[in-house]
Parts: C-alpha cells; sequence; structure tokens
C-alpha cells in the first residue's frame, strides 16, 4: 500500500440482516485521483459510500479514509471530505451569498476566510449578477456547479460526488468536468459515481462493483483492452449483466 | 399519428416551450433528446391532456388533444416522468388496479405485456417499493400497456436507471414497436438517440433539430476531429488558445468542431510543441451529442451562454 | 361500478399498510379519550382545599366535613385572614377557598347564608370544576338541613353541573374528542391521501385514464366516510364500557347527525387537496384552517359565550362549533331533531357551498 493513499479500503463488509450489501471490498484511491465507483443500481455502491462518509459502520473490514479509521473517527473524516449529490442541491430560499456563508460555517471556516472564498468563488462561476438572488431563480446546470464548489469550499482531501451530473445538459456536464479536473490538479481527490458512462472514461481509475463485490479495478484504457470493447458502456454492461441478485 | 403545431405554454410568465411544430408518423419509435428543463415533460403533458397549451393545437390520431380529451385519454398509454407506481401495492395489485381503471380484464392484452411482465412474474407478491429501479421500470411499463394504447407516451423512462437495465428497456421498447405501437420516449441521454427512429433535439423550451439519427449527424456543418491524448485537460487549454472553435472532452478524447479543414499532423505537431507529447489527431465520425452541443452554442441558446 | 370497487379497493390498501395512517386512525382517538377522561378526572380528586372559616362551631364544621368527605377535596391550610389566604395562593398551597362568613348559623335559617368560593384561576379549567364542585356539595349538604329547598336559590347553580352529575370530565369530552377525531379524519387524511397521488405522479395516470372524476373522488372519499363511522362507533362504545357514559338520545339521529358533519368534513379536505400540492402542504393546510379553530374555537375548551366578540363571530364559520352543539344535546340531553334543527340546517348549508366550490376548484388537469 502506498503512503499517498487517501481512501484504503481493506474487505469492507456491509451486512443487512441475511443480505449482504457490501460483500469484502478492497482498494485504495491515491491522492489527487479522478476514481470513478460504478455500479448497476441495487449493486451497493451507497451502502459503500455511507461507510467511507462516516455515516454507517461497517459489519467487517476496515477503511481509513484521509487517514482516519471509518470504524472508530467517523467524526474526524466528516471533517476531512466533501459530499454532494443529485439529491443535495442548496438550500433554494436562500441566496448564494447565505448557501456559500453557511456551508462555510458548517465546515468551521473562520468569517474572513468565508468572505474571501465566497466572493473568489462568485468571481470563477462569474455568477455576481446572481449571488445575492435565490438559489431557486440559479439554472439547474449552475446549480450544480454551485453545489461542487461550495462542497470543496473547504478544501477537503476528498470529495465524494454522487451522480452529480444527472439530467445535467452535456455542455454543462462537460464544464462541470472541468471544474472536477481543476479541483484534482489542486490536489483533492474525487471519488464519483455516475450512470453517464462515457464520463467514466474521465476518470483516473474505474472500479465496477456487481453483486456487493468489486468485480474489476483499472484504468479505463485497460479494462476496455482486458474486455475488448471500444467504450465503457459496453465494458459495464458486460460485467454488470453477470449480476445474479434478483432484487 | 401525433402532431404539434406551434405549441406554447408558459408557467408564471417564464416560457416552457415555445413555437413547438412536430409530427410523429404511425409505428414510430420517436424520442425527445434533451436535459432536464428542456421542456419534455410539458410537451407530453399536453398531449395527453393533463396540462393546456397557451398556444397552438396538438393533435392525437387526428383528434384535437384539448376538445377530444376523452379520445386521447382512452387510447394512449402513458408513463409520467420519475413516476413510481403504488409502493405499497404488490407488482400484481398495482397490474390488476391498472387494468381496471382502463376498463379491461388482463388476459385481453397479456399477450403485448407477456415480454415485459413475464421477468415480473415470480416477484408477482413483492411490493413495488421493494422493487430495484429496473424492475419498477418493468412493471410501469406494463401497466401502462395494459389497454392496448395506439400511442405509448414515456416521459424519462430510463432516468437514474443503470446501463444494463437501459440496455433491457430499449430492447423491450423496440420489441412493442414490432408489434404496430406507436412510442413517444424522452430522455437526457444523448447515445440513446440512435436508438429512435426519428429524434428531436430539445433545450430551453425550443427545438433544435427534427430528424433520423443519421439525418442529424448528416447536418453536422463542421468537421469533427478526434484528439487522442492522456492530458485531455492540458490539450483542452491548448486548444482554446489555439482556436475560437468549440473543443469538448469524449470519454479519453477531445472532440473539436472545425468550421474549415485543418491537416492533423499539423495540429498534432502544435500540440507536441506545446508539451502535450502522447498526442494524435484524426478526422472522426461525429455523434448525436457532438450535434447537440454544436446546435445549442450555433442556436445560441445554451444555458450558460455568457 | 367495478371501477369504483377496485379504487376503493386500492384506497384500503392504502390505509391499511401505512402505519402511520393507522395509528392516527385508531390510536388517536383512544389516547385522547384516555387523555381526557383520566387525566383530568384525577386532578380533581387530589384538590387541595383551605377554609377561612370566620363563625367556627358544630354548624360550619359540619359542613366541612361533609366536603372533605367527599374525598373530592383535602383540607391542606386553615387561615385567618384575607392576607393569609392571599398567601397560600401565591405559594400553591390549595386550589380553592371556602369561606364562611360571620353568623353562618343564623344567616343561614333566615336563608340569607352566602358562602364564598374562590378558586386559582391560573388553571381556569380545573378552576370551574372545582368550583362546580364544591358548589354541588354544599348544596347538597344544604338540602339536607332545610325543609324548604326554595330557600337556597340565592347560591346559584350551574347548568353544566346539571347534566354532568358526577362531575365527570370526560362526560364533556367524549362529543368533544369524537367531533375532533371526525375532522381530523376526514379533513386530513383525505386531503393527504389526494396529495399523495399528486407528489408520486400517479395522478397524471388516473387523470389520463377514463375514469370519471367523480369516481376518483367518491372512491377517495368512501373508505373514510365507513372508516369514521366505525370510529365514531368504537369511540362510543369505549365511553359507554370504561367511562359509563351514555347516549341519552337516539343514536340512530346521532349516526345520521355524524354522516352529515363528516360529508363537511371531507368536502372541506376535498377544497384543501385542490390548492395544495404536496402532503406537507395539505397537512399544513388542514392542521391551521381547521384542527386549530377546531380545538380552540368550537366551544370543545373554552366556551363561546367566554369569548371576545370577534371570535365568537369567527366561530360561527367552523362547523365544529354546530356539530358539537348537536351532538351534546343528543348524547347528553337526549334532545330530538326538533330542538337542533338550526344547527342542522347550518351545518347542511355549509356541505352544499363547499362541494359547490371543490366542484368548481376541481380540473381535471393539471393547471
Amino acid at each position: 500500500m502506498q503512503n499517498d493513499s487517501v481512501i484504503i479500503a481493506n474487505k469492507l463488509t456491509k451486512k443487512f440482516g441475511h443480505f449482504t450489501a457490501v460483500d469484502a471490498i478492497t482498494f485504495d484511491v491515491r491522492k489527487g485521483e479522478i476514481f470513478g465507483f460504478l455500479g448497476a443500481n441495487g449493486a451497493g455502491k451507497t451502502t459503500a459510500i455511507k461507510m467511507m462518509c462516516g455515516l454507517s459502520r461497517p459489519t467487517a473490514g476496515e477503511a481509513t479514509v484521509a487517514g482516519f479509521d471509518v470504524n472508530t473517527q467517523p467524526n474526524e473524516i466528516k471533517k476531512h471530505i466533501g459530499y454532494m449529490s443529485q439529491h443535495f442541491s442548496l438550500y433554494q430560499d436562500m441566496t448564494i451569498r447565505e448557501n456559500i456563508r453557511f456551508y462555510g460555517g458548517i465546515y468551521g471556516l473562520r468569517g474572513k476566510v468565508i468572505k474571501q472564498r465566497r466572493e473568489e468563488l462568485i468571481a470563477e462561476l462569474g455568477i455576481e449578477e446572481y449571488a445575492n438572488r435565490r438559489v431557486e431563480e440559479l439554472p439547474l446546470g449552475w446549480k450544480q456547479k454551485l453545489a461542487f464548489s461550495i462542497a470543496i469550499i473547504h478544501e477537503p482531501e476528498i470529495v465524494f460526488l454522487d451522480e452529480p451530473t444527472s439530467g445535467v445538459d452535456p455542455i454543462t456536464r462537460r464544464q462541470f468536468w472541468n471544474m472536477i479536473y481543476e479541483a484534482a490538479e489542486r490536489g483533492i481527490t474525487v471519488f464519483v459515481t455516475t450512470h453517464y458512462l462515457e464520463e467514466a472514461e474521465y476518470c483516473n481509475r474505474v472500479s465496477i462493483m456487481v453483486d456487493g463485490q468489486l468485480r474489476d479495478l483499472d484504468t479505463p484504457k485497460a479494462l476496455m483492452d482486458k474486455y475488448h470493447k471500444k467504450n465503457m458502456n459496453d465494458v459495464f454492461v458486460q460485467l454488470a449483466s453477470t449480476s445474479t441478485r434478483t432484487e | 399519428m401525433v402532431r404539434y403545431e406551434n405549441i406554447g405554454k408558459s408557467y408564471e410568465g417564464y416560457p416552457a416551450v415555445s413555437h413547438i411544430s412536430f409530427e410523429v408518423g404511425e409505428g414510430e419509435l420517436f424520442g425527445l433528446i434533451g436535459p432536464d428543463g428542456a421542456g419534455k415533460s410539458t410537451l407530453f403533458r399536453i398531449l395527453t391532456t393533463v396540462l393546456l397549451p397557451d398556444e397552438g393545437h396538438c393533435f392525437f390520431d387526428g383528434h384535437d388533444v384539448v376538445k377530444d380529451y376523452k379520445y386521447v385519454r382512452r387510447n394512449v398509454g402513458y408513463m409520467p416522468g420519475r413516476f413510481s407506481l403504488y409502493q405499497d401495492l404488490s407488482v400484481i395489485e398495482n397490474l390488476e388496479f391498472f387494468a381496471t381503471i382502463f376498463q379491461t380484464p388482463i388476459e385481453e392484452n397479456y399477450d403485448l405485456i407477456k415480454d415485459v411482465y413475464k421477468q415480473l412474474k415470480p416477484f408477482e407478491d413483492r411490493r413495488a417499493g421493494a422493487l430495484s429501479g429496473g424492475m419498477k421500470q418493468k412493471l410501469a411499463l406494463s401497466c401502462a400497456l395494459i389497454h392496448r394504447p395506439k400511442v405509448l407516451v414515456l416521459d424519462e423512462p430510463t432516468f437514474g436507471v443503470d446501463a444494463v437495465s437501459r440496455k433491457e428497456f430499449w430492447d423491450m421498447l423496440k420489441n412493442l414497436k414490432s408489434k404496430g405501437v406507436t412510442i413517444l420516449v424522452s430522455t437526457p441521454y444523448m447515445d440513446e438517440a440512435s436508438l429512435c427512429d426519428r429524434v428531436a433535439l430539445i433545450q430551453n423550451g425550443q427545438i433544435l433539430m427534427v430528424d433520423t439519427p443519421e439525418g442529424i449527424i448528416r447536418r453536422f456543418d463542421k468537421r469533427m476531429y478526434a484528439i487522442q491524448t492522456q492530458r485531455i485537460y492540458q490539450a483542452l487549454n491548448a486548444l482554446q488558445e489555439m482556436y475560437d472553435w468549440q473543443a469538448y472532452s469524449f470519454g479519453q478524447e477531445i472532440h473539436l468542431y472545425a468550421p474549415e479543414t485543418i491537416d492533423p499532423s499539423s495540429l498534432t505537431d502544435r500540440l507536441k510543441a506545446m508539451g502535450i507529447e502522447d498526442v494524435s489527431v484524426s478526422l472522426g465520425e461525429p455523434e448525436i451529442e457532438d450535434c447537440f452541443m454544436d446546435l445549442m452554442v450555433s442556436s445560441n441558446i445554451a444555458e450558460n451562454a455568457e | 361500478m367495478k371501477e369504483f370497487r377496485a379504487f376503493v379497493k386500492k384506497e384500503f390498501h392504502h390505509i391499511f399498510r401505512d402505519k402511520r395512517t393507522l395509528l392516527v386512525l385508531f390510536g388517536m382517538p383512544l389516547a385522547q379519550l384516555i387523555l381526557f377522561g383520566y387525566a383530568i378526572t384525577t386532578e380533581v380528586e387530589n384538590a387541595k382545599m383551605m377554609v377561612w372559616n370566620q363563625s367556627p362551631g358544630q354548624f360550619s364544621n359540619a359542613l366541612i366535613d361533609k366536603m372533605i368527605s367527599s374525598e373530592f377535596f383535602t383540607l391542606t391550610e386553615s387561615v385567618n385572614s384575607r392576607k393569609e389566604m392571599l398567601d397560600v395562593f401565591r405559594k400553591s398551597k390549595a386550589h380553592i377557598a371556602v369561606v364562611i362568613p360571620q353568623n353562618f348559623e343564623e344567616d343561614f335559617y333566615r336563608g340569607e347564608a352566602s358562602i364564598q368560593i374562590i378558586a386559582d384561576g391560573s388553571d381556569p379549567n380545573l378552576a370551574t370544576i372545582l368550583a362546580a364542585g364544591a358548589k354541588g356539595i354544599i348544596m347538597t349538604w344544604m338540602k339536607g338541613k332545610i325543609l324548604n329547598p326554595v330557600s337556597i336559590e340565592t347560591i346559584g347553580t350551574s347548568v353544566r353541573w346539571h347534566y354532568n352529575p358526577d362531575l365527570k370530565s370526560v362526560l364533556m369530552f367524549v362529543p368533544g374528542v369524537i367531533t375532533i377525531i371526525l375532522m381530523l379524519v376526514n379533513t386530513t387524511l383525505s386531503s393527504i391521501s389526494i396529495t399523495r397521488e399528486k407528489e408520486l405522479g400517479t395522478i397524471e395516470i388516473l387523470y389520463v385514464s377514463p375514469l370519471k372524476p367523480s369516481v376518483i373522488i367518491l372512491g377517495k372519499l368512501a373508505p373514510f366516510v365507513l372508516l369514521s363511522i366505525l370510529n365514531a362507533t368504537v369511540i362510543l362504545l369505549v365511553a359507554y364500557v370504561v367511562f359509563e357514559v351514555p347516549v341519552n338520545g337516539s343514536v340512530m339521529l346521532l349516526f345520521l347527525e355524524s354522516l352529515l358533519f363528516i360529508l363537511t368534513a371531507l368536502s372541506l379536505g376535498v377544497l384543501i387537496s385542490t390548492v395544495a400540492n404536496t402532503q406537507q402542504t395539505a397537512l399544513m393546510l388542514s392542521l391551521f384552517s381547521m384542527m386549530l379553530p377546531t380545538i380552540l374555537l368550537s366551544g370543545f375548551i373554552f366556551p363561546i359565550s367566554s369569548m371576545p366578540v370577534p371570535l365568537q363571530v369567527i366561530s360561527n364559520i367552523i362547523p365544529a362549533r354546530w356539530f358539537l352543539v348537536i351532538i351534546k344535546g343528543i348524547m347528553l340531553k337526549g334532545l330530538g331533531i326538533e330542538y337542533m334543527w338550526k344547527e342542522t340546517a347550518i351545518l347542511m348549508g355549509m356541505t352544499l357551498f363547499l362541494i359547490g366550490l371543490s366542484i368548481k376548484k376541481y380540473k381535471i388537469r393539471l393547471q
């Protein structure tokens, strides 16, 4: 195991009664990597992410995230990660400035720092004219970009993105991915799930979960070569259709 | 079979769709392709008579959907967006309920839904809420088909569904089409466009183009150069400095839309000179998504047009 | 008809598979009955009483003994001045004070006796009940002392006392609980059940089906009519068996009037669901527009006659106010329809108005 790994999972397992949602997955994610976490609906992705974010205790196995143990230091983990999902939209009835202030506050940033980051962020996104307006007035694509910027406002070591681009138009999606690249360049590790499989090809490495197990993990190119497919979609379909889970 | 004539609809002063006109022929598998908020659901709701248009007319099998809404309601099968059935009823209870309210016994049209429903058969007594995403879609489709509608209207049936279930779902649609059902389907996934007979690309309430998938690609009026490199982010920045053209990452490549012919090898050299050593450039075949993005920009209605 | 049956069956599935709905339907009425029935009566049994006896002697002591022996009051303090009395009240060492005047015995036989009862008004409900209780005991005692009861009229009686001779507060609360439950089940649950279909998106399918809107609405409402009749029956049975509260008037009339009130509540529920798009809004609307006024302004807890005039005027538009008069009349006083035709007519008018409004507002489309 390398020293620069920010996530190390070792036989991480979660059972609900007789049902094994996540079945002894072992992997590591390196610093500054864009790591794609793929799997069919019900393959156990969400459960795995919850464990890594310190929201759910593993039944067996262990994992460290940003150097902290998911079993014993879940609160430390929460301070060092960022999280955004398609459902996590900002507070619609608060202005953009208020949202940034609030999230800066809950991540423990000081008032002065928040103010400075906030103005930087508004300038970077080019949304000065919206800054004092309510989030609900913002187009969907910008909401998602803003949500991402806020998820990394405290410069976390890792940011978890759960289907961040669902339903967004193709140009905005690419602008979104540019922001992901920039974050990765700055050293923020990006852990992302998506249903757009060509997005999987933007990742440095991709893992594919089937029936709670990690079926394969490699660079997109290596995976396509290994399965003799011309894109990740076909690789995914081939692996995921081996699923025997009926539910 | 379905005709939109200059349809417009606003919500509280904000136009959701405007000046929409297109036709869908009998037996066609027609796709409405566009992101969230483009106006897809509004168009489907007008067709299925649950919304009244502010302007224009819409016809269903020759009947005006406003005046003759009862005819439409008898002959359309509709699956609303993010529709999730009655979670607390079992699979068979859901199906029976919809069969009864559409005044048809299940057996009568069972041949139509057999292929879809047979996969659900083992879980007949399970509550719909406990089904997986893909299974829910199958049940919803069965319920929408139970009265043998002339036209099937499916609003984002594959949203949030994984690639495997999506593929299965499209196979089922093809199968239904072969049985003569006219199908209108909407989706935010551009790659599903190629599975339709014809598609309408829609963005911000306006139609960008209506044609067969091949026709849309043929009408792409630029040259698409595929640039392969491991350093996509740097290459994109480099291209932005060089040209005023659109360039987007596409999987492990970059697609550059050039209004004029360029020499791939000289572009390769220029990029290498800028420090991107592993680069290779070739003329490529555009996809629907390329066409969509190009049309978004050229029609200047991109959501984020700056 | 077949469609209607299928619809009603589906609604029953929704209701019986949702633990929360079931709890509201059947847990809540019992909880309220027990709460109102027991909690308040035990308070009264332990009431602390002080006495300021200004004419000590055998005669006045006999009265005090009588009050204590009722187990309604416990003697905690004896005071000798107004100042002392107020002091005891301030320290909350007594709920009620009985002041026996000087020359009590002589005045009594001359028919001029006046005993002062002072209750701690910081809990008005308790104070009313205690004062009424004390009055009652004193009157009974006095009746036993003289032959001609007319001569004690100066003390006066309480109307409520007359219909509730054992001072069981549950008697007052049973009609109130039935009223609230009927309102709750029919307005809140029916509006929530319709808006839930809006949230799920299933309402679009129902619109697009050949079902007539009237079938959809009636199919939604029928189960609630049945369940609330059942509910009212259960409450009446429990009230009868556990608290021995009888229905003095015609049971048939009671059910017919209840049915009318159920219709009023249901049409309100439908009206709310035409405005609200989410279950949450429907809940808020029905709680704030109906539940609170029903509890606070119908006369269930606070007597309408003691409300400020503006609130009295507002209470007129609250259906529960009129139903409460009807149900109390039938249950406690055993009155017939001839005494409550006015209230019945008002309820009918309200129902027709609400149904008309709902039909006008109900759409066969989303917008």
